[in-house]
Order: C-alpha cells, then sequence, then structure tokens
C-alpha cells in the first residue's frame, strides 16, 4: 500500500481502486461474519478461491487486481450482510445476486453456472411467500431498510482498506484536516443533532465541546466496543464489517478535540472483532491515516485497542476508564464526568461504537441533509438487532422514528411459524418490554422513555406467547445480579434480594405480597445506585410486572405457568385414553415417579416428580401431556 | 508445575506491552492465553514487575470473570445463555452438557482436563441462536441432541 501524504494522494488511490471495482466485471463476495463464519463460510472461500485459480482461462473479464492471488475474478470476504438466519450468504456483483443457506458443495456449480454463463441458480435464491428474489436489494428484508451507517457492511473487504477507501472512505477526515477548524467540525456535529447510540441518547456534540473547553491539554478519544448486553451485536457488525468507518470517526472527534491518543475498548467475546480492528489500525497507519502527521498535515492520532475481561459492568463510562488504566472496572461518583476528568484523569471523549460510525457521513453531507432523516430530536438511523421469535433474524438499520410493527412484521417477516406475537423486549438488562398497543410508537429515544423502556444499544428480542414473561424477569435479574460490581450497596443487595424473589415465584413458592417488595426493591435500586447499570437494574422487573401483572399473579396464586416455560411448574399427566400401558415412560423415569399394570394405563406421582420431561418426550403414544 | 519457561514467556510477554501498570490487564490476558489459565505464580511475578502491589493484581484478575487461577480444560465450551438464546432455550443444551460431562457450575472442568464447561453471556450471534463456541469456534443452531454429539466427536479427535 502506498502512503498516502496528502488529500490529492488520497483522491488518487479511491480514484484507482474504484475503477478497479467498477470494471471487474464479477466480485464474489463471501459473508465473513461471526455468524457466517460459523456456517462455514471460510470453507466457501477457499473453495471459491480455489476454483477460480484453477482455470485462469475462464471466458469472463476480471477485474485487473484480486485480492487473494493472480486469479481471473475477484473472491472477497465482506463483513456482516446481517441477514444471519439465511447464511452463510454470497453476494455476486454487478448483477447483486444474493445466495443463501450457500455450502461448499454448491461452490461449483456457482462457478460453472453463475460465475462463467451469468445463470442464476433458484435453489439459492431467497423465498419469501413463494416470491423467489434474486437482488439482494429486492428482500424486503432490506428493502425496508436505510442501511447509511451499514452501507458498506457486507459490500467491501474489511480486511482490505483499499476497498474501504474506494468507497468513500477517510474522504471526512481529509475535508476536516483540509478544510475545517476543530470548531467548525464541533458545531457540524452539535448541529447534527447526533444523540449516543450507545444507550444514553446524549448528544454528541455537546460531549465534544465540553472536552474542547477543558483547560487540560492533554485528551483523549474512547470507543466503547464492550457491547455486553446479551442479545445485541450491532457494534460487534461494524466493527468486522466496516473497521475503517468507526476508526475514521475516532479520528474526526480526536480531531475536533484536540487529542493525540485513542483507545478502543473491545469486548474479549468478539475476536473476530478484535483481530479485523487490529489489522485495519495498523493497515491505517501504515498509509499514513493514522499515526504522526496524517495525510502530510500537523495532526497526529495513534489508536491502541484494550480487550475486555469478562465485566458488563465495563460498559459504563467511568468503569471502562478504569479498565483501561488496569484497574478493577467499578463506577465511580460522578461528578468530575469523564468530559472532564475521564481516562487517566484527563478529559475524554466517549462514544460508542455507532455513533463514532455516524460522524463521517455528517462531515460528508453535513448536518442539515442528516437532520432530514427520522424525527426532529431523534435524527439519524439506528442499527437493531433482531431476535428471538421472529421470521428474518439479523442486524438491520431504519430511520429513528419507525415503528415496532414495521420492523417486527415488515422487515422480521412477523413472528416464527406465524404464532401470536406476545412483548418485544428492548434494551437489554436495562431497557423494558413493549407489547401490542405499543406496536405503533415511534422508536427513538424521547418515545420509549415515555413508554416505560429505552432504545439501549438496539437489541429487539421477539417474544411470543411461549415466553414466560416472569422467567424474563427473571433472567434479566440474575444477569444483571451477576455483573453487580458489588460497590454499591443498593445494586450489590438489591439486586440479590429481588432475583431471590423471582426465583420463588418461578419455583411456585411465591406470594402475592412479594410482588409488593419487588416494587418497593425497584424503587430504591432506581432511586439510590452508584451507576447507570443499578438504576436500570430493576427495569425489566418494572415493566414486565407492569405489564403482564396477571402473569405473576398467575404463578404465585394459581402456581402455573401458561407458557409451560417454569418446569417446577409444570404438572405431567398420562391420558388414560391414550396410553397403551406399555411402561416405556416407567423405565424412562430417573426417579420412579410413573407406575402402573402391564396393559393398563400408568400413572404419575407428582409430588416424586422432577419434571425432567423424559416421558412426555419418549412416548410412542403421545399420551403425556402438561396439564394446562 | 511452572517452570522457568513460564517465567521467560512472561517476561516475553511484559515486554510486548511495556512494564506499566496499565499494561497489567493486557499482559495477564495473553499469560491465561498462553496457559489457557493465570498461574498465580506468574501474576505475582508480574506485579513485582510492573510496579503494582500483588494486593492490586490479585484484586483486577479475581474482578474479571475471564480470569482463572485454574487450569481449563484441553476445549473449552461457553454456552450461551444470552437473551435470543435464552428464549430458543439454550438451558436444555446446558443442563445436557453438564449430564453429559458430568461437570457442575462448581467443579466446570472434567477430571481428565479434556473439557471445560461454562456459560457466556452473548457471543453477539444472536441470528444462529442457540449457540456455544469450542475454543472460539462457533457453533449454531444447536440441539442437546447435536451438543451431545459434538461431545462425542471431541473426545474421538
Amino acid at each position: 500500500m502506498q502512503k498516502i501524504d496528502s488529500r490529492e494522494k488520497l483522491d488518487e488511490i479511491m480514484q484507482t481502486e474504484g475503477d478497479k471495482v467498477k470494471n471487474s466485471k464479477c466480485r464474489i463476495l463471501i459473508c465473513a461474519g461471526t455468524g457466517c463464519l460459523a456456517g462455514g463460510s471460510g470453507d466457501i472461500y477457499n473453495k471459491m478461491c480455489e476454483l477460480i485459480d484453477s482455470d485462469p482461462n475462464v471466458e469472463v473479464c476480471f477485474g485487473p487486481e484480486i485480492a487473494h492471488g493472480d486469479g481471473p475474478a475477484e473472491v472477497r470476504k465482506s463483513g456482516c450482510h446481517g441477514f444471519c438466519e439465511m447464511g452463510p450468504l454470497m453476494r455476486i456483483e454487478p448483477m447483486g445476486i444474493l445466495y443463501t443457506k450457500v455450502s461448499v458443495d454448491d461452490c461449483e456449480a456457482i462457478y460453472e453456472r453463475t460465475i462463467k454463463k451469468g445463470d442464476v441458480i433458484r435453489h439459492l435464491l431467497y423465498k419469501q411467500n413463494q416470491i423467489e428474489y434474486q437482488r439482494q436489494e429486492d428482500i424486503p428484508f432490506y428493502k425496508k431498510q436505510t442501511r447509511l451507517v451499514l452501507e458498506n457492511c457486507g459490500h467491501i473487504d474489511a480486511e482490505h482498506i483499499e476497498d474501504s477507501i474506494a468507497h468513500g472512505g477517510y474522504q471526512a477526515l481529509a475535508k476536516v484536516l483540509n478544510e475545517m477548524t476543530p470548531e467548525e467540525v464541533i458545531n457540524e456535529i452539535y448541529d447534527s443533532n447526533l444523540r449516543g447510540r450507545g444507550g444514553g441518547g446524549f448528544q454528541t456534540g455537546y460531549k465534544w465541546k465540553q472536552v474542547a473547553r477543558q483547560p487540560e491539554k492533554i485528551r483523549y478519544v474512547v470507543c466503547n466496543g464492550d457491547e455486553g448486553d446479551p442479545g445485541a451485536f450491532m457494534d460487534r457488525s461494524i466493527m468486522e464489517g466496516d473497521p475503517h468507518k468507526m476508526i475514521e470517526g475516532m479520528a474526526i472527534a480526536a480531531y475536533a478535540v484536540g487529542a493525540q491518543e485513542g483507545y478502543i475498548y473491545v469486548r474479549a467475546e468478539y475476536p473476530l472483532a478484535i483481530s479485523r480492528l487490529k489489522k485495519a489500525i495498523a493497515d491505517a497507519t501504515e498509509c499514513g491515516l493514522l499515526g504522526d502527521n496524517i495525510m502530510g498535515t500537523d495532526f497526529s492520532f495513534r489508536l491502541h485497542i484494550n480487550r475486555g475481561a469478562g465485566a458488563f459492568v465495563c460498559g459504563e463510562g467511568s468503569a471502562l476508564t478504569a479498565s483501561i488504566e488496569g484497574n478493577r472496572g467499578m463506577p465511580r461518583v460522578k461528578p468530575p464526568r469523564t468530559v472532564e476528568q475521564g481516562l487517566f484523569e484527563k478529559p475524554t471523549v466517549l462514544n460508542n461504537v455507532e455513533t463514532y460510525a455516524n460522524v463521517p457521513m455528517i462531515i460528508n453531507k453535513g448536518a442539515n441533509w442528516y437532520k432530514t432523516i427520522g424525527p426532529e430530536n431523534s435524527p439519524g438511523t439506528k442499527a437493531f438487532a433482531l431476535t428471538g421469535s421472529v421470521k428474518n433474524t439479523g442486524l438491520i438499520e431504519v430511520p429513528m422514528g419507525t415503528t415496532l410493527r414495521e420492523v417486527i412484521f415488515d422487515i422480521g417477516g412477523g413472528i416464527k411459524g406465524d404464532g401470536e406475537f406476545k412483548a418485544v423486549q428492548i434494551g437489554g438488562p436495562s431497557g423494558g418490554c413493549l407489547i401490542t398497543p405499543h406496536l405503533d410508537v415511534s422508536l427513538d429515544f424521547d418515545s420509549l422513555k415515555k413508554m416505560g423502556a429505552m432504545i439501549g444499544s438496539g437489541g429487539l428480542v421477539v417474544m411470543d406467547k411461549n415466553t414466560c414473561m416472569v422467567e424474563v424477569a427473571r433472567f434479566f435479574m440474575n444477569f444483571t445480579q451477576n455483573e453487580s460490581c458489588g460497590k454499591c450497596v443498593p445494586c450489590r443487595e438489591g439486586t440479590k434480594r429481588m432475583l431471590e424473589i423471582l426465583e420463588r415465584i418461578v419455583q411456585g413458592k411465591g406470594e402475592l405480597e412479594d410482588l409488593d417488595m419487588l416494587e418497593e426493591l425497584a424503587q430504591t435500586i432506581t432511586e439510590t445506585a452508584l451507576c447507570g447499570l443499578g438504576k436500570s437494574a430493576a427495569l425489566p422487573v418494572m415493566s414486565t410486572l407492569k405489564l403482564f401483572r396477571d402473569e405473576y399473579v398467575e404463578h404465585v396464586v394459581d402456581k402455573k405457568c401458561a407458557s409451560h416455560t417454569c418446569s417446577a411448574l409444570k404438572k405431567f399427566v398420562i391420558s388414560a385414553e391414550l396410553c397403551k400401558g406399555c411402561s416405556k415412560c416407567a423405565r424412562n423415569c430417573p426417579v420412579g415417579a410413573i407406575s402402573g399394570k402391564i396393559k393398563e394405563p400408568f400413572t404419575i406421582d407428582n409430588s416424586v416428580c422432577i419434571k425432567c420431561g423424559a416421558c412426555e418426550s419418549n412416548c410412542a403414544f403421545g399420551a403425556i401431556h402438561i396439564e394446562s | 508445575m511452572v517452570d522457568q519457561s513460564y517465567y521467560d514467556k512472561a517476561d516475553e510477554i511484559i515486554g510486548e506491552h511495556g512494564a506499566v501498570p496499565s499494561a497489567l490487564i493486557p499482559i495477564i490476558q495473553d499469560i491465561q492465553n498462553e496457559y489457557r489459565y493465570l498461574p498465580p505464580e506468574l501474576l505475582v511475578y508480574v506485579a513485582g514487575k510492573i510496579g503494582v502491589t500483588e494486593a492490586k493484581a490479585y484484586s483486577v484478575a479475581t474482578f474479571y470473570e475471564n480470569f482463572s487461577f485454574e487450569p481449563k480444560g484441553k476445549y473449552v465450551i461457553k454456552v450461551c445463555d444470552g437473551t435470543a438464546c435464552h428464549v430458543r432455550k439454550s438451558t436444555a443444551i446446558l443442563e445436557r452438557l453438564y449430564t453429559e460431562l458430568g461437570v457442575s457450575k462448581e467443579k466446570p472442568t472434567t477430571d481428565d482436563m479434556l473439557f471445560t464447561l461454562e456459560t457466556v453471556s452473548c457471543l453477539g450471534a444472536c441470528g444462529l441462536a442457540p449457540v456455544l463456541t469450542v475454543n472460539d469456534k462457533v457453533y449454531p443452531a444447536m440441539t442437546p441432541d447435536a451438543a451431545s454429539e459434538l461431545i462425542r466427536e471431541l473426545r474421538e479427535a
């Protein structure tokens, strides 16, 4: 890679690399996100490389430069396309064909028919409601989205900086270094009203302003990539699929606030994101887009990576900086705030991955353009991780203000197995639930807050009638309790007491007074805990208690769980009409709870039964069921 | 047993990160990557080399879930119990593996040092739920039976 010592050089490379992309008759992009790699896309990549290398005389006009060697077509590993459920995915350009659920065995046919002859292999296309979709852009899952932050995810090779530059990477950095003062950059971001995508929704430009006006001249720029919310993977996909976009955003932030050092804190559970970021930083440094005298200017910015070590609380600002400093990741009392005394007690800009990834396009296209997307108070788009009982799980990006109905039913394709929608959990362990009457609420920071939920980092877990909401509340409380750092009493002791009560309730040992106690504890913890983790710890319980109080009462009073989730409340019964008296269940029962005479109906002694379900799953006559 | 080679390795890792207090976490992460656990002797050694107290180093190593003073098995299996995996019934997979391997939350490693079973809050592979990983390789859309089969394959490998 050539050294980029001026804006002109960057433009030149963008031009030449862009021409290569444009002129290549065929680009094969194989998704190498965590999801598709798990489905075997690494082997598919190797196989396609092998096929193309094997036949140099193939009669297709291919691009002049090849990613992996001297073959005639380009095979590239892309980042996450977001359509994880359908993986492994392969996109073939310029036709824009998307093949889904590709296996190594399909590679030969793809090469012979699609690459050589331009034929479409129909059984690899995505189908919905009997319609086959040839082009990726036409698939309803993609059509209803507005992919701006994720525009390159799945379309560029995340491991080649040239590919990023060809798609406009580092243009915004060149613009600020050559045309804008730091104040102008801050004002542009401030005017765009970009709000932090990590959960809080704090105004990014205001944060930068505060850091810039501190008397202390050593400042830091830190990126929070500690995406710990279970059920959220937006930031992971950006780090894996388009790492240069967030690096560029961080460099712009550093220029704006006068920082020379930056840190990216990534959770250890994302090994692929860490390795892609490391490569991206090394490549950018090598060609002069990071490091000293960037693009021939006097601006210097060095970027480091810190790996998390498995503590959710490190997603909290002051805990995160403590962890980078080499300490226990525990939040501290504020003020002083991070913008005043953050990392190494210096003024620090701390934003999350998605927030930084928004910055380059705001600089390129302007604050006024940005404000035309989404509602006035929450402009821009938001990436969501759509998971759970929904047909199309994956990573999506929509304008703020889109409704849940559009997200779940139009993009998500509805409920899995055409079941009934029950609730969606939004915002992870700090968030709440939304139910049918909320389906038409606008998804933005302020509207959700009014509903007692929050956008959080963007995890959307869809639940159908098979989900027990009391169990969900217990699950989140168990998570928060585990992750409580132990520094402040309300969180350390309070979450433990709440968890004990919830465990009693799912065990069928709860009492009605427990519900009042849960509410009282929830209120106390919310009001008195030290940090965001504690303050929001009770939200999943409060939200489910408000929306699904009947379910709690059913567990406590009737000792029943309608969704058959809470195993202690299950009661297995043998239907006398269906039972043939074969004794298989009695022989399978690990505790000897089933008895009877051969060829006569057997019975289960529920005082002995441990609710393991072995009888039910092994009965050849379907005679055993859970009593509802 | 921790022999001289362990200390040499520690020196090498300290050299990569610099002997400064803020490098404590990356250093012990690399040591753990090397040996699949953090030998307590090395933690003490590193503390002395980078200028933090033994107590401080211990407090850090015990705060973060990733560090283990106990040797781990050859295959570290992590069952994801994030929200998406949880609602797609990851608990059944975990329970099957506990039985299959004869381990528990308190004693996660098999006696033959082949397997260590852990849970993890979210691997970010929610689209493929429920998932588990074996030494960071992701296995998608698992079922209890598929998990048993995987254990059989690993035992024979």
